[in-house]
């Protein structure tokens, strides 16, 4: 008891200074052990004395040992509102000084939430996140955390303002498998399905030495969204990991026989496959998608015949994508229209649908501002790809490396001759 | 479509080209062809010898669907057994005639037992043989004595066992023309056995052999190499092929190949995949292989009519040639596909030169309705083989020409938008591997 008050005399005096954070520190690290044993008891009195947003460092070493100890249901409500409070005053210098801490709260914070099931409460993670980066460019474990609350809640939108930072650097590889996960599966709700892709397939092509859960999960949603985007599934690039190459298929062989089945083009066949395989993509929760797999076998049909004709019946393109009747043909295509897909016009009179070729004459201010900001943004990129070789290749890590593979030169390398003339 | 045939016949009459060819046989062909579906088995079978002779006969008489052709030929691949001593073979065919042709076409059990017996007594005699020239270590009598087992069992039906022998008689080659000739060896029987693999490595070993080869031979290996890549469905190497074929060919590969087939398989399979010029260059204008043409004027005149773009006789042609083609033992399986091949080439060469085509003129040309040459045309359009789209309501094709600048900025954005997202999932993949390596040798430390 004594200690403890001791201890809270410390954090009251030294948190003000910031060269004596260091020093607090360490008494605080050294205390721990003191303060699991005795801090459950004491906590919410030993809180009460301080504040949050001065005192982040002691708050948070009390606020964790608190939180280690089990939470009464009763105590919940409470306790959510003090985290968030906590979270949303607190110093980030402060916190930064012990993320595995703060961490720890964030992760008792969500578990708490999701018990509750209340994800929404949960938003505070994201001022949470913003507080323990250093910059933008880097992924903390709460994150994922984050996302998963995001979609739990349904809420989309809120998760967005974390996905469009670009994530450069990362701890834990796991981290990142679920940050994208999620990112797929929330722009999958929102139906952009490129930048979905996009998500999805860096958690394929992620450089991995075992096989994880969390990538195969990936892969499924990720041939899906390829088949409604563009109706084929790329094959893998030459940089994924060959573990990835070798594994993903055989775990996935429902949805490769789906795209082998796209493919063919044939709504009925395709409705038949998904009607057989129903259990094992509803026991995957991706019968949704799949359905909106089938769905976008029409769009891709009427899009081919835009290709091959100017002119066509509607009673034409209902036999060519096998729709029932010319009326469903008319809402298709209307729809298709509508959402900028197709350029046509259809003539109700005689049923006759004429499809034009894109009218984008690439002439007007807004394409030359598109087409000019999407120079600026490309060519920041490749001054900054520039940076980074530089780096690398003064990197002397990298440099010995090299050296260490390629022969010393010797005299023969400067031989004009080449050998086989010789 | 008689006069025609008469007009044809005349012109092969007339043509001295090809002396040793039996003008015969090829007059008989000619009529075949012409009549359609009614095959005339026997001028067909004569084109052939050996035991190739029996087999196509069989699967004339298994493919052919009327009785009487069916019987025709199970008739004389009776009499043609009866001259050798596959007594198996025998067995077969008189189980397949069934009794339908008399009492002269039974199973004749005294004729196979006998066949069988001396057989087995030459068979016993063979294997002393080759003990003692094994005992001997003479190279030269090891490989004859294989060589006989080889064709022993090649008259006798057992195709897997002469393969082996004659494979076995590799290592005692001493010169090339014992090479050549075991080479030839294994070939016949491969391509008996349809193992067109092992054709084609005893083609290319055959003309490795230092020696420089007899014309005669080099012509049978082109034939050989030929079926080998037509097997494979590499047309365009079989077409190569077959038109490289000398004239020296003549009937000395009987037991393969006959020249009309050259002619036929070699035309199709050209048809079907040379372009225009390369056509005209190594098809039309080929002195060589115009010999063989001249057998089949209907191949000749199709390849005509497809290069000066008269379509519809072409496929007529075509269309007259197909039942006899499905029954060829060699060529049955790609028919179909050398067919649509060879019309989607006729389509495309039609569409080329126009801005827009009237559909029902095309399909005038090609007799078919415009309905079904819609549906050719969007498959063509679909594998963008044709720069064109269908206007259905007026039955016209247009030209399509892309806008080039439209194109340009198109594919300058997607180039430019698909850059950034490689480059920033490049940028994240390499600091993931960093990391990787900055975790191991922190782990070292």
């Amino acid at each position: 008891m004594e200690s403890m008050e001791a201890l809270v005399a410390h954090i009251e005096a030294l948190s003000a200074i910031p060269e004596e954070l260091p020093h607090l520190h360490s008494l605080l690290k050294q205390s721990e052990d003191a303060l699991r044993s005795q801090g459950p008891g004491l906590a919410p009195l030993l809180l009460h004395q301080l504040d949050p947003s001065k005192h982040s460092l002691g708050y948070l070493y009390i606020l964790e040992a608190y939180l280690s100890g089990p939470i009464s249901s009763d105590q919940a409500g409470g306790f959510l509102l003090s985290v968030v409070d906590f979270i949303n005053s607190c110093s980030g210098d402060q916190i930064r000084l012990a993320p595995d801490k703060f961490i720890q709260v964030c992760k008792r914070l969500k578990d708490q939430v999701m018990q509750l099931q209340v994800p929404l409460q949960g938003v505070a993670l994201r001022t949470a996140i913003r507080k323990l980066q250093t910059s933008s460019e880097q992924l903390t474990t709460i994150h994922s955390d984050f996302l998963l609350l995001c979609i739990l809640a349904k809420s989309y939108k809120t998760g967005l303002s974390i996905l469009e930072d670009d994530i450069l650097e990362v701890d834990q590889p796991r981290d990142l498998f679920l940050y994208y996960y999620y990112g797929g599966i929330i722009y999958i709700g929102l139906k952009r399905f490129r930048t979905a892709l996009e998500c999805l397939h860096n958690v394929v092509t992620a450089p991995m030495t075992t096989l994880n859960a969390i990538a195969v999960e990936a892969y499924k949603k990720y041939i899906l969204v390829s088949l409604i985007l563009n109706g084929q599934v790329p094959s893998f690039p030459k940089y994924t990991s060959s573990t990835a190459q070798r594994n993903l298929k055989n775990h996935t062989q429902p949805y490769i026989d789906l795209s082998a089945c796209y493919a063919s083009g044939k709504y009925s066949d395709l409705e038949a496959f998904i009607q057989s395989n129903v259990e094992k993509f509803q026991s995957d929760n991706n019968l949704g998608l799949v359905k909106q797999v089938l769905s976008s076998l029409y769009k891709r049909n009427i899009q081919r015949l835009t290709q091959t004709y100017l002119t066509l019946s509607l009673q034409d393109i209902a036999n060519a994508v096998q729709l029932k009747t010319p009326k469903e043909a008319e809402m298709h295509v209307l729809r298709m229209i509508q959402d900028g897909e197709i350029f046509a016009t259809i003539n109700q009179k005689d049923g006759m649908v004429s499809f034009h070729e894109d009218p984008e004459q690439y002439k007007t201010c807004e394409m030359a501002e598109h087409i000019d900001s999407t120079i600026q943004r490309l060519m920041a990129l490749s001054k900054k790809l520039r940076s980074i070789d530089e780096q690398i290749s003064c990197d002397p890590a990298y440099v010995s490396k090299i050296g260490r593979e390629r022969p010393k030169f010797d005299f023969d390398d400067f031989d004009s001759v080449p050998h086989r003339f010789i | 479509m008689d006069g025609e045939d008469e007009s044809l016949g005349a012109v092969m009459v007339d043509d001295p080209a090809f002396p040793n060819g039996s003008v015969d046989s090829d007059a008989a062909r000619a009529t075949v062809v012409g009549g359609g579906d009614q095959m005339d088995v026997e001028a067909y079978a004569a084109l052939y010898t050996g035991r190739t002779r029996v087999a196509r006969l069989l699967f004339i008489a298994e493919r052919c669907g009327s009785e009487a052709v069916q019987l025709e030929a199970l008739r004389m691949a009776y009499d043609e057994i009866r001259k050798g001593e596959d007594s198996h073979l025998h067995r077969e065919v008189s189980a397949k005639i069934a009794g339908r042709l008399g009492p002269q076409y039974v199973l004749d059990q005294a004729w196979a037992d006998s066949v069988d017996r001396r057989a087995e007594q030459r068979k016993e005699k063979l294997e002393n043989e080759l003990n003692g020239y094994r005992t001997n270590l003479i190279k030269e009598s090891i490989r004859m004595g294989y060589n006989d087992f080889g064709d022993f069992y090649y008259a006798h039906g057992q195709l897997g066992d002469a393969f082996k022998s004659y494979v076995r008689t590799r290592d005692y080659c001493t010169t090339s023309k014992h090479i050549i000739q075991m080479c030839l060896n294994v070939i016949l029987v491969s391509i008996e056995l349809g193992q067109f693999m092992h054709v084609s490595n005893y083609v290319s070993k055959a003309e490795q052999t230092p020696d420089s080869l007899d014309a005669v031979t080099i012509a049978k290996l082109r034939c050989a190499a030929g079926l080998a890549n037509l097997e494979a469905k590499k047309y365009k190497l079989a077409a190569r092929k077959f038109i490289e074929t000398g004239p020296e060919l003549g009937n000395n590969y009987t037991e393969v190949i006959a020249p009309q087939d050259v002619a036929v398989y070699g035309g199709l399979c050209a048809l079907a995949s040379f372009d225009r010029t390369e056509l005209k260059k190594k098809v039309i204008d080929n002195i060589n292989f115009r010999n063989f043409l001249e057998l089949v004027p209907e191949v000749r005149e199709l390849i005509n009519d497809f290069y000066a773009s008269r379509y519809a006789s072409c496929l007529e042609y075509l269309e007259n040639l197909k039942p006899n083609l499905l029954l060829d033992i060699h060529l049955h399986d790609h028919v179909n596909t050398l067919y649509t091949e060879i019309r989607h080439k006729a389509i495309i060469q039609y569409t080329l030169p126009f801005i827009s085509v009237n559909l029902h003129t095309m399909a005038g040309a090609f007799k078919t309705s415009v309905t079904g040459l819609e549906k050719e045309l969007e498959v063509l359009i679909t594998n963008n083989q044709i720069q064109a789209r269908i206007d259905s309501h007026n039955k016209i094709l247009y030209a399509r020409h892309a806008d080039q600048r439209n194109a340009t900025f198109q594919r300058a954005l997607q180039t430019g938008t698909e850059f950034e997202r490689e480059i920033r999932a490049m940028l994240l993949r390499a600091n993931l591997i960093k990391h990787e390596s900055n975790l191991k040798s922190a782990r070292k430390l």
